[in-house]
């Protein structure tokens, strides 16, 4: 399966609210990241939570958030980020992106 | 013992594991092990079997790797590139769960969470702590993740990306803890005793060379 992010690439997390398991945390939903990583393909967890078999498979990343972009009130440094694993379901092109 | 010391009052009685509440979650673990036996899935010894290889994993595993990717600067690009097929090098089995490590360095520190439960890299740092589990660790360690060092005892500069890594999905983390000044001439054993659990969680560094 060919990868539809680049390292690199700007982009935004889904601000969607689906019932079910869901592996993205709601903390970074609705936010803009940079992926960081590209890992590879895995079975969907949001199906094989239910006994399905996963398919299609979906391209897994890492993708990194500045942390002052994250929390408006954040106390901590301007350099610090959070790294999220995300899959590609979660991922809309950002701002900035070719 | 002292004279003083009369024995007329009662201590209370430390409990047994029976004299805690047993819980949903308690009857639902145990009814669900009772029928894969009952029903032949498994059998009592490969669960208990499984329970002991939980139980089996410790630091020391962790310790090993780091402790050689500070003697050994190219098994270090390896262990970062692939946490599980360095371990493989040196015959410790990661498991099947892809592991990235993630280097301090004088720019980045590290530091793990699993937002959503509780995902460790237990082939090689056992089982985690239960603050790791706790709901104040992994909402607050996104949140003011430098209040959170701080009561750990870790203070980090300004200046630095303390990076928190929330392992959501199919990814385990293991912090490759910066090698301590002074450690210049250890023994790759003697720098074993040097990394501790928490240093590759992150929230805390390598011991000091004594």
């Amino acid at each position: 399966m060919e990868a539809k992010y680049y390292v690199g690439d700007a982009v935004n997390v889904r601000r969607a609210f689906p019932p079910g398991h869901v592996r993205t945390p709601y903390f970074i939903r609705g936010q803009k990241g940079v992926i960081h990583e590209v890992v590879g393909t895995y079975s969907n967890p949001e199906e094989l939570a239910y006994g399905r078999d996963g398919k299609p498979a979906l391209m897994l990343y890492r993708v990194q958030f500045r942390q002052s972009d994250v929390w408006p009130d954040y106390e901590g440094s301007n350099a610090d980020t959070a790294l999220v694993d995300l899959y590609e379901n979660w991922l809309e092109p950002g701002e900035g992106a070719v | 013992m002292s004279e003083h010391h009369h024995h007329d009052h009662q201590h209370p009685k430390q409990p047994d594991l029976e004299d805690q509440p047993i819980t949903y979650y308690k009857v639902m673990t145990e009814a669900l092990a009772e029928l894969l036996i009952e029903k032949d899935v498994i059998t009592a010894d490969e669960l208990r079997n499984q329970m002991e290889q939980q139980d089996s994993r410790s630091p020391i595993f962790g310790a090993r790797l780091i402790a050689k990717a500070w003697a050994d600067p190219a098994f270090k690009e390896r262990l970062i590139a692939d946490v599980n097929g360095a371990a493989a090098e040196m015959d410790i089995d990661a498991g099947d769960v892809p592991i990235r490590g993630v280097e301090n360095t004088d720019d980045v520190h590290n530091v793990v969470v699993c937002t959503l439960c509780s995902c460790y890299p237990r082939s090689l740092i056992g089982l985690p702590p239960d603050w790791y589990k706790s709901r104040a660790y992994r909402s607050r360690t996104v949140r003011e993740p430098r209040k959170v060092l701080a009561e750990f005892g870790t203070v980090m500069p300004d200046d630095i990306d303390v990076r928190v890594h929330d392992s959501t999905a199919d990814l385990r983390f293991l912090v490759i803890p910066k090698r301590p000044e002074g450690s210049g001439l250890m023994s790759e054993e003697e720098l074993t005793d040097l990394v501790t659990r928490d240093s590759m969680i992150g929230v805390s560094v390598a011991k000091n060379p004594a």
